[in-house]
């Protein structure tokens, strides 16, 4: 079975480009032209070169002592919470960024949950000098106000999106629809492996150098490219869908996927796609979504802005179906816990959604032997007043 | 039975009205009482919008009365009840539109197989891409009588236009300018353009044009380039006035054909 995309750009039965005829011929250039420009030799020696001196790559895989101690298994952490920006989003934003340039595209549009990928789209843009707004659920920017103010400082338009639920999935609506009002100056990098065809593919190759960097430093560090668990979290899914990549087609090696449970798979107030939702489309892509009997979108709920969306990429619900990846959930609490847990051992503050993959290390029932990797998609600072107001660290 | 869009089209060439409004809106149960008001005011042809919560096509107004429809309770199978007997009732063509999502729910064959018991004339699925209506739907749509109606845009190349006109059989529904719904510019000199330039192209199915028509000036302004207009957020916002429902819609028509 193949895990990769077909070339009408459906993975199984998920993803094609579930679009209205304004955003057509956008979405058709970007299909006819990704792969022939980001394979071109003066692309790729821009982006790599920008991603070695300006994010920081190759981004450590770190042996966790502690963590491995406590757990009895050995973990490593892929710290893509060292890249510049504090998380794996901005491999992404260069790509398409660069891939903007070459396009012509003097606008550029993006859309944010925790803020991680605005702050990335931000930045590039800032780097290449292009006009940039960002749009983010109003519930999101307050509950995310550091990242706010890092997209405002490095120039770029923040637009509230006040419908629905007013977080990720709201903010993507609006994106879309600024797109189909502009269609000729301007560019809109998706921030996840969502989206229609090609996004999801072009997310998930600019991503996949993560798993492309994990198998050779393991092979350095344990002798073997390929360890027994890689572990991410899932919202829409790129950093999962990063660390997957090279791993896909490599059967011994159990991905998992970690979902927002939220307060509780059957609270109602929850994120876990894969438990609740059922075949649908949204924003282009057929895929898993949470969506009432009517086919009417559900509002998702998590702590984590970053995991707040009611689908995954039609990537992972292909790995879902075929049963390639194994879907777990986390909750809020877990993954607070988590946050500690990684902070008091290893002295590393995680974001919100990176916890969620953490907090999932007692269920893998890991033996000693076995190399676990999780991918660390983001540092914490953004979270802190979620943090602070959590463990009571403001208290006298 | 022969179309209802076919045979107005036949009968009709120039200067078609079409009303947009969305089902459940502003109460769960006006759907007969706007479709009725608005045949008797001397529109054409009615799309009844299905509401959803996440109508990417659409601008503010529309996505507001789609919220507000929801939370009233409009689910299509809810809609199908509202239609059950308005074929004793009235003669205009009615054509459904929403987004792909709530019909693959409901079950696409069902829906069409539904929609034409209740005498729906045709459907409009803006997410709904020609190519997966042409490998996956066309032929359900056909054993129904159900005309798709496709849009097109100032964007879209003659070659798909033509192979739009190629997979429809009704209207197809030219978007005016690159915008979602409710955008209350005027029809630009670009647009002008395009209509001309789709005039010129003698395609088999008449053109309406949709989207920023919203008072007599753009009605007739739009009716000089295609068969008819279509208005739709325009409309949304008439229903809102105070008064009566009946009164809001016969005024709000007068406006635009007097």
């Amino acid at each position: 079975m193949s895990y990769h995309v077909n070339e009408k750009g459906f993975y199984g039965k998920f993803g094609g480009a579930y679009i209205p005829e304004m955003l057509y011929p956008n979405v058709e250039e970007l299909r006819q032209n990704y792969l022939r420009i980001i394979q071109e030799p003066d692309f790729q020696e821009e982006l790599q070169a920008l991603l070695k001196d300006y994010v920081g790559r190759p981004t450590p895989l770190y042996f966790a002592p502690r963590l491995s101690e406590k757990y009895n298994t050995k973990v490593y952490l892929k710290r893509e919470d060292l890249n510049h920006t504090g998380a794996h989003k901005i491999n992404n934003t260069i790509g398409q960024v660069l891939l903007a340039k070459r396009l012509g595209k003097k606008r550029i549009i993006a859309e944010t949950g925790a803020g991680q990928h605005g702050v990335a789209t931000a930045t590039v843009c800032a780097l290449m000098g292009l006009e940039c707004i960002v749009y983010m659920g109003e519930i999101d920017i307050e509950r995310q106000a550091p990242n706010v103010a890092r997209m405002k400082m490095l120039g770029a338009q923040v637009v509230p999106a006040t419908s629905g639920s007013k977080t990720l999935k709201d903010a993507t609506n609006e994106a879309i629809r600024d797109w189909i009002n502009n269609p000729e100056n301007t560019y809109y990098i998706i921030g996840s492996v969502v989206g229609p065809h090609p996004y999801p593919d072009m997310v998930a190759r600019f991503q996949a150098v993560i798993s492309e960097e994990i198998r050779a430093q393991l092979l350095e560090k344990e002798g073997t490219e390929l360890p027994t668990y890689v572990v991410a979290c899932v919202g829409g899914g790129s950093n999962a869908a990063g660390a997957f990549y090279h791993y896909l087609d490599e059967s011994e090696v159990q991905l998992i996927a970690v979902e927002a449970a939220g307060k509780g798979v059957d609270s109602g107030e929850s994120a876990a796609t894969s438990i609740l939702g059922k075949d649908g489309i949204i924003h282009g892509s057929r895929t898993l979504l949470m969506q009432t009997e009517d086919g009417q979108v559900t509002e998702p709920y998590s702590i984590s802005a970053g995991l707040d969306y009611p689908g995954v990429g039609p990537l992972h619900a292909h790995l879902f179906e075929s049963k390639r990846a194994r879907f777990e959930s986390a909750t809020d609490e877990e993954a607070l816990q988590a946050v500690l847990e990684l902070t008091r051992l290893e002295g590393i503050i995680p974001a919100l959604e990176s916890a969620h993959a953490l907090a999932v290390l007692d269920r893998l029932n890991a033996k000693p032997e076995d190399v676990v990797v999780i991918n660390l998609s983001g540092r914490g600072d953004k979270d802190l007043s979620t943090y602070l107001k959590h463990f009571h660290f403001d208290e006298k | 039975m022969k179309n209802r869009i076919k045979s107005l089209f036949e009968q009709k060439q120039k200067g078609l009205l079409s009303v947009y409004f969305t089902a459940g809106f502003p109460k769960l149960d006006d759907t007969e009482t706007i479709i009725l008001e608005l045949e008797k005011s001397g529109v054409d042809l009615i799309e009844v919008g299905m509401p959803f919560s996440d109508p990417l096509a659409d601008g503010p107004t529309i996505q507001q009365s789609s919220t507000v429809a929801l939370r009233n309770g409009m689910t299509i199978p809810k809609l199908f009840e509202q239609l059950q007997d308005i074929r004793q009732k009235t003669q205009i063509p009615l054509v459904l539109m929403g987004y792909l999502n709530p019909v693959m729910q409901y079950g696409v064959e069902r829906f069409c197989q539904k929609a034409a018991e209740v005498g729906i004339d045709g459907i409009i699925l803006p997410d709904l891409p020609l190519r997966e209506y042409v490998d996956e739907y066309k032929e359900m749509f056909e054993k129904y009588n159900l005309s798709k109606v496709f849009l097109i845009t100032p964007q879209t190349p003659e070659e798909r236009i033509r192979e739009i006109d190629s997979h429809t059989n009704g209207f197809i529904y030219m978007v005016s300018s690159a915008s979602t719904t409710g955008k209350t510019i005027g029809l630009a000199e670009q647009s002008q353009a395009y209509f001309q330039r789709v005039a010129g192209m003698k395609l088999q199915n008449p053109g309406v044009i949709g989207f920023g028509i919203h008072d007599r000036e753009t009605f007739a302004s739009a009716c000089n380039h295609a068969s008819g207009a279509i208005i739709g957020s325009a409309f949304v916002k008439a229903l809102q006035q105070e008064g009566s429902l009946q009164q809001n819609i016969s005024s709000f028509i007068q406006s635009i054909k007097n």
